[in-house]
């Protein structure tokens, strides 16, 4: 699972109003080289939330120099997109699980597959 | 839609159905695979993405990934959700590059709002139409599917399904529940006259549709609405024979023969003679 998809990623069981952002618990992690694509890490940008992103990097000690505030007219600024591109896109959590805030269900992650399937009592 | 053969849905669920064997046909089957890709090219033709800009997709019931490697080679960024562990495990050999999840359509669509710029399905949706348990309701679950796809998708963005529907009333079922959710659009169906070819593609829009209006004197157009057939007071009999004269064909003739014929008189046979030019005389 790359960290765009976890930013992205709810908790959508029953009575939950908020299950976001899912916290982390990563037993394996990889990073792996994808490429640089400047358009479309600025087209993302925007729909991210920022908080949540430098909070799953730094669950997984992957956050490196990434800054805590997103920098302004980034869009020309490919050193800060590279940053974000290798947080994005190449950082992959393998195994572990990720937790509801709310609730406290842990959907659990094997092969780099997040498994969000609910029990018939939490639809 | 033939009644002797039997539907895959009608076998099992999903999740039992798509086991290790039946995954393994959509990496080793090679009619299977272009038959898949040919319909994930459609449905992203049918999205009509922005051109030259790289999308984040959705691709719902993404099995093993030959719709994504479509996305991919577009140049398109996308996350997959399928319910069959064996097919996802098969996408992962195939090392494909979009992120995968595994996930049930009827529980609902996981994702925060605006998060996608379309969404794809190649023949997926119509296993939410049957109960496989007995807490299952088709229409809720279809329900609770489009409405969280709905708020996933961003303003202005399409989904395309590929479906094999079983009936008209199964099709019906789908679209009002999506219309339920907010969705507008509907059905395209390619090939209607061919009952091979014939595929059905669901069309639904998120919000406003269409391209952003031209701004005034960038272009100019004629103030004719496009939604309007235009008037015109010629009659299109003999439009396809530009220049020609109309009595002169060969199908003019032969019409003119057949005619005679019915008529009782005596009429020489159609040859490949019938209606041929004369060489030239001086």
């Amino acid at each position: 699972m790359k960290l765009l998809t976890h930013n992205m990623l709810t908790s959508h069981v029953k009575g939950v109003t908020k299950g976001y952002p899912l916290l982390i618990k990563a037993t394996e992690v990889k990073v792996n080289e994808v490429d640089f694509n400047p358009q479309f890490v600025s087209r993302m940008i925007p729909k991210l939330e920022w908080s949540a992103l430098v909070q799953a990097a730094d669950e997984l000690g992957q956050r490196q120099d990434l800054p805590g505030e997103l920098v302004p007219e980034y869009e020309n600024n490919e050193e800060f997109l590279k940053k974000v591109h290798r947080v994005l896109l190449e950082v992959e959590v393998i195994e572990g699980c990720l937790r509801c805030p709310e609730s406290g269900r842990e959907f659990p992650i094997s092969r780099g597959i997040p498994n969000m399937l609910l029990n018939e009592d939490e639809v | 839609m033939t009644s002797h053969c039997r539907r895959p849905e009608h076998t099992a669920p999903p999740d039992v159905f798509y086991n290790e064997a039946e995954a393994k046909k959509y990496s080793q089957n090679s009619r299977m695979i272009e038959i898949q890709t040919q319909m994930s090219e459609r449905a992203v033709e049918l999205l009509n993405l922005p051109e030259g800009q790289p999308c984040f997709l959705l691709d719902v019931g993404c099995g093993s990934g030959l719709s994504g490697d479509y996305l991919s080679e577009e140049g398109h960024y996308w996350v997959g959700v399928d319910i069959s562990t064996a097919m996802l495990d098969v996408a992962l050999d195939r090392e494909v590059e979009g992120d995968l999840l595994v996930g049930d359509m009827g529980q609902g669509m996981p994702f925060r709002s605006g998060t996608f710029d379309g969404c794809i399905s190649i023949s997926a949706l119509q296993w939410l139409c049957n109960a496989d348990k007995r807490t299952h309701s088709p229409p809720k679950r279809l329900y609770t599917f489009f409405s969280t796809l709905y708020s996933s998708l961003s303003r202005g963005s399409r989904a395309v399904f590929q479906l094999y529907p079983e009936n008209s009333e199964q099709l019906e079922l789908i679209t009002t529940q999506a219309m339920k959710a907010g969705f507008g659009g509907g059905m395209v169906v390619d090939y209607p006259n061919s009952s091979k070819a014939k595929k059905f593609f669901l069309c639904l829009f998120a919000g406003v549709t269409g391209a952003l209006p031209k701004g005034l004197g960038t272009e100019t157009s004629d103030r004719a609405l496009s939604n309007q057939v235009q008037y015109s007071g010629q009659r299109c009999r003999f439009k396809g024979m530009k220049g020609k004269s109309a009595k002169k064909g060969r199908d003019w003739i032969l019409e003119k023969k057949e005619r005679r014929r019915r008529q009782g008189r005596e009429v020489r046979a159609d040859t490949k003679y019938t209606a041929r030019q004369r060489r030239p005389h001086f």
